[in-house]
């Protein structure tokens, strides 16, 4: 089928807007992330920079129709380069009343609302807790309301399928696609493909799915309620290959990227947790780079898999999200007293406990950093966007090996979820990781002493398999050089420093900061995933006129040599975070720098606008 | 038979390390044993890893001039099924105790088992835990006294036998730390089994809970109180006066002495058989009501954990090719900016 002659471009007139936010939200079944996703991945493809963020209930199938199981997905499509998946809504899509009542408050008034209006019966009110119907009681008076009746329509335009009515009823976000693709002028191509490929063995649903999308998409063409498309020109990015890539999908690549690098086969020890649990999936799909992936009994088990294929010679892995990474302490405590190189992964989500397991937080920057027994210092690397995702596996490897210690990634819901254009690597232009054994010994050499050091105050990473290197180690504490277990006061004392300065070491192998924006005035410090809003807020507050200037660090642990010379350029320093002030403590013990909070727990990224209003007013 | 001489003598195994157990501990045996078996094998030091979980017996590694790691406290096989699953050539022994592997550990126990990881597992059971000064463990009888049980401890124990079997272990042993011989063969054994083999030693502590395992260690009562088995061998003990026979679903001890039961008659061993029912039969035979059985309860084959993990990727590189960087990166939908 030819989608041409199936799906002709507008007769209609297209303005060209510069950029635009659509949300999408309906019931957790009815497939908004899909939806979401296919207008990412399409957006993506005709050249637009995008960015996501996906919203959704913990529950797999919440009760339907509930506020509670409300499941969104909103993009950011422009034709310039964009960080954030946007402030205001340009155009919401509500396929129910409770996703209705819950999204509202971030549409623009200038924005177009487009509702299922056959989703409003008074059953689909009593279930959102509405007394009246808000499309007719004037809670929309001041929006452009679309009432599109998109359950009916489905219904009509599937029935050649021969399909149930609750099977029909499914293909819905499918009409709801195809008027949005044709709203905002979207290839219909590449959402075609998907349709063959993701539904090969069910023909019938697949060909309801692509009629439904054409009914959508004819819906556009001929109601009078739009008069005009909107078209989004590709935007300006460096050139090279591109393609689309999710915050998890991203570190997965760049484990396996890493593990080529330094010539080592991957080892993942993992145990299922929101919203880590797609690196697991992805890693397992490739055996084929040597990957072997062990879904462990428990937290526990994951971890302690992991130092042990980091004793065999492996380049191991676990991940997890907080309530996993506060299971793996005394593990990870092992690995750091072992000297072992490995990663430790946390996707950080909302706390405590097991707290908001599907929205976003920075809430476990503490507990990386000193939630261990005794005197356990790691380095902490946090990633800032999905597509950077890459870059810090291979970092984070490659400091591991370097220095032979654990080390930690910090991601956390929004970026592992989200999506954005990459621009794909020459693989030739990746830096090699050099990894190195010890070599066999006879028995006539000097003995092998494992808690040797080089000039990094790494120990030898030496294999079992090895003739002539046979050690032990483990928990107690270990006599630096022969590696045998030593309560010596002073030993211990050095032990414990030497670790700590080997983490401090980091620091010569570490990118120092660099400012963007203005050199004086407010420096907005920023870590982790809201990279992307406050390079955002700090740009637009130039563009107004204010002296800020953005430091964004990456490593957390150690900080970068010239972090405190940089900070005290500024006259103050303001620390964004979602959290109550982490990594302000962590500055303020440090350097005795008082800088100013902006904290949001609400599980969601801050809004650009947020940003804006607070630096200003810190500013002016 | 083999004429070769194996490569090293067992103090070749022997680490440089004093050895800190209690004078008189079981442990000692243990480890004399392991040497012995070790060099009696042939196997060699570098590929020889012992991996421990925390208490007196997880100090064994120190004492072994191979690789070893002491690792935390209940989790030695998951350390060990980490490295297995990447190492699968190296021979890895995991040593724990009855607090290590059936209390803070019994879940990592458990899954090790049924994941048949090709390891060979020795639980030093002393019923106690003996590196803390004497608490009840989760194999003290309902009684013991002890400081954290000053009028009695209240929890039933765990039979580690029962447990194996219940997690579908391929192969599950007993034997007794001063049954030297014995337990010789039970280590070579376990060695040769591929798959997770299990082999719980009666072991003393002389500290904390001296002479628990007497009855079946005292060459006075050891007859009357263990019942050797033996594959499709029948039943027999005390001296040969006495047999198992089975009533229904439950064993008997039968007297052979009057020459009123025929061995034939007696219940056979058959370590090879399908089903664990009788192997969980036999572990269920406790002291005093019946002889203990020590040897192999079950030995069956089933494929490995690491084998397959390997065999997975084997066929994932054979299939698709080594994977390469450049095909993963242009995996579905891309596009140029010129």
């Amino acid at each position: 089928m030819s989608s041409s002659t199936v799906f002709p471009p507008t007769s209609k007139p297209s303005e060209s807007v510069s950029g635009v936010t659509v949300r999408l939200c309906g019931d957790s079944g009815d497939g908004m992330q899909l939806l979401g996703t296919q207008l990412t991945n399409t957006s993506a493809l005709s050249g637009n920079d995008v960015a996501t963020f996906p919203d959704f209930p913990a529950e797999i199938r919440a009760p339907r129709g509930t506020r509670a199981g409300v499941s969104g997905f909103q993009v950011q499509f422009s034709a310039e380069e964009i960080f954030t998946p946007g402030d205001g809504v340009d155009a919401l899509v509500c396929m129910n009343p409770a996703a209705l009542v819950t999204n509202l408050v971030d549409l623009k008034k200038t924005g177009i609302l487009i509702v299922n209006s056959d989703g409003f019966e008074a059953k689909d009110l009593k279930l959102a807790k509405l007394d009246s119907n808000p499309l007719t009681d004037g809670m929309l008076e001041h929006y452009r309301t679309i009432e599109v009746p998109m359950t009916s329509m489905t219904r009509t335009a599937v029935e050649p399928t021969g399909l149930s009515t609750k099977f029909a009823d499914r293909c819905k976000n499918f009409f709801a696609m195809g008027l949005v693709f044709w709203l905002y002028g979207r290839d219909v191509e590449p959402t075609l493909r998907f349709i063959d490929d993701k539904f090969s063995k069910k023909p019938d649903v697949a060909e309801a799915n692509r009629l439904a999308l054409k009914a959508g998409w004819n819906y556009g063409e001929t109601t009078e309620h739009f008069a005009s498309t909107f078209s989004v020109p590709a935007a300006e990015l460096q050139p090279g290959t591109y393609r689309n890539v999710m915050g998890n999908q991203a570190l997965a690549w760049g484990l396996i990227a890493a593990a080529k690098l330094s010539g080592k086969e991957l080892f993942l020890g993992s145990y299922p947790i929101t919203p880590a649990s797609d690196i697991l999936h992805e890693l397992s799909k490739h055996k084929n780079f040597g990957v072997r992936t062990f879904q462990a009994e428990d937290e526990i088990a994951a971890v302690c898999s992991a130092v042990g294929a980091a004793f065999g010679g492996s380049m191991a892995i676990t991940t997890s999200s907080g309530p996993g990474i506060a299971l793996k302490g005394e593990g990870i405590g092992l690995g750091l007293i072992l000297e072992l190189p490995f990663l430790v992964i946390d996707v950080q989500r909302g706390g405590p406990s097991t707290g908001l397991p599907t929205k976003t937080e920075q809430s476990d920057l503490l507990m990386v950093m000193h939630g261990r027994n005794g005197e356990s210092p790691l380095p902490v690397i946090a990633a800032q966007s999905p597509g950077d995702c890459f870059d810090t596996a291979i970092e984070a490897w490659r400091i591991a090996t370097k220095y032979m210690t654990p080390v930690i990634i910090l991601s956390d819901g929004y970026i592992a979820n989200g999506a954005e254009p990459w621009r794909v690597p020459e693989v030739s232009s990746l830096e090699k990781i050099e990894v190195t054994h010890p070599p066999a010994r006879a028995d006539n050499d000097e003995p092998f002493m494992p808690y040797s050091r080089n000039e990094n105050l790494a120990r030898p990473w030496a294999v079992p398999g090895t003739p002539g290197l046979m050690h032990r180690v483990g928990g107690l504490e270990k006599q630096d050089g022969s590696g045998n277990v030593s309560y010596d006061p002073d030993n211990h004392q050095y032990m414990v420093q030497t670790r700590a300065k080997k983490v401090d070491m980091v620091a010569d192998s570490i990118a120092e900061v660099e400012v963007y924006g203005k050199s004086k005035g407010t420096l907005v410090l920023s870590w982790g995933g809201t990279y992307g809003s406050c390079r955002t807020a700090v740009k637009e507050s130039v563009d107004a006129g204010l002296d800020v200037g953005h430091v964004h660090l990456r490593w957390i642990s150690p900080f970068p040599k010239n972090l405190e010379a940089v900070m005290r350029g500024f006259d103050r320093v303001l620390i964004p975070e979602l959290n109550t002030g982490q990594l302000r403590l962590l500055i303020k013990s440090k350097y005795l720098i008082d800088a100013i909070g902006f904290n949001k727990i609400k599980g969601k990224p801050f809004k650009v606008s947020e940003l804006v209003a607070k630096i200003k007013e810190v500013t002016v | 038979m083999s004429t070769e001489l194996p490569v090293l003598k067992d103090k070749d195994f022997a680490s440089d390390q004093d050895i800190r157990w209690c004078p008189g501990c079981g442990d000692y045996s243990i480890l004399a044993q392991m040497k012995k078996v070790l060099a009696s094998l042939g196997k060699n030091k570098e590929e020889t890893v012992f991996i421990s979980g925390i208490g007196c017996s997880s100090r064994f590694p120190y004492y072994m001039d191979t690789y070893g790691m002491h690792s935390i406290h209940g989790r030695a096989p998951a350390f060990a099924t980490g490295l297995k699953s990447t190492r699968p050539e190296l021979d890895i022994w995991v040593i724990t105790g009855d607090g290590d592997a059936l209390s803070i550990g019994g879940n990592h126990f458990m899954h090790m088992v049924r994941r048949n990881v090709d390891l060979n597992v020795i639980l030093f059971n002393n019923s106690i835990y003996g590196l803390t000064k004497g608490q009840y463990s989760p194999t003290s009888k309902v009684g013991t006294v002890t400081k954290s049980t000053p009028v009695g401890s209240i929890d039933q124990p765990i039979n580690p036998i029962s447990l194996a079997l219940a997690a579908e272990a391929t192969f599950v042993a007993r034997s007794v730390d001063t049954n030297i011989k014995h337990l010789r063969a039970m280590m070579q054994r376990a060695s040769e089994h591929r798959g997770t083999s299990f082999l719980e030693v009666y072991q003393n502590c002389n500290v904390f809970n001296d002479g628990i395992w007497d009855y079946a260690k005292d060459k006075a009562t050891k007859d009357d109180t263990t019942v050797e088995l033996e594959h499709n061998k029948p039943l027999i003990f005390a001296g040969g006066d006495k047999g198992i026979r089975l009533n229904g679903f439950a064993p008997e001890v039968v007297d052979l002495s009057g020459g009123k039961v025929a061995q034939d008659d007696l219940l056979f061993h058959d370590e090879k058989a399908v089903s664990s029912q009788l192997a969980f039969l036999l572990s269920r035979m406790r002291h005093p009501e019946f002889p203990e059985p020590i040897g192999v309860f079950r030995a069956v084959e089933r494929p490995t954990y690491d084998s397959m993990i390997n065999q997975q990727v084997e066929q994932a590189k054979s299939k698709h090719g080594v994977g390469e960087l450049e095909k993963l990166f242009a995996g579905g939908d891309t596009w140029t900016v010129e």
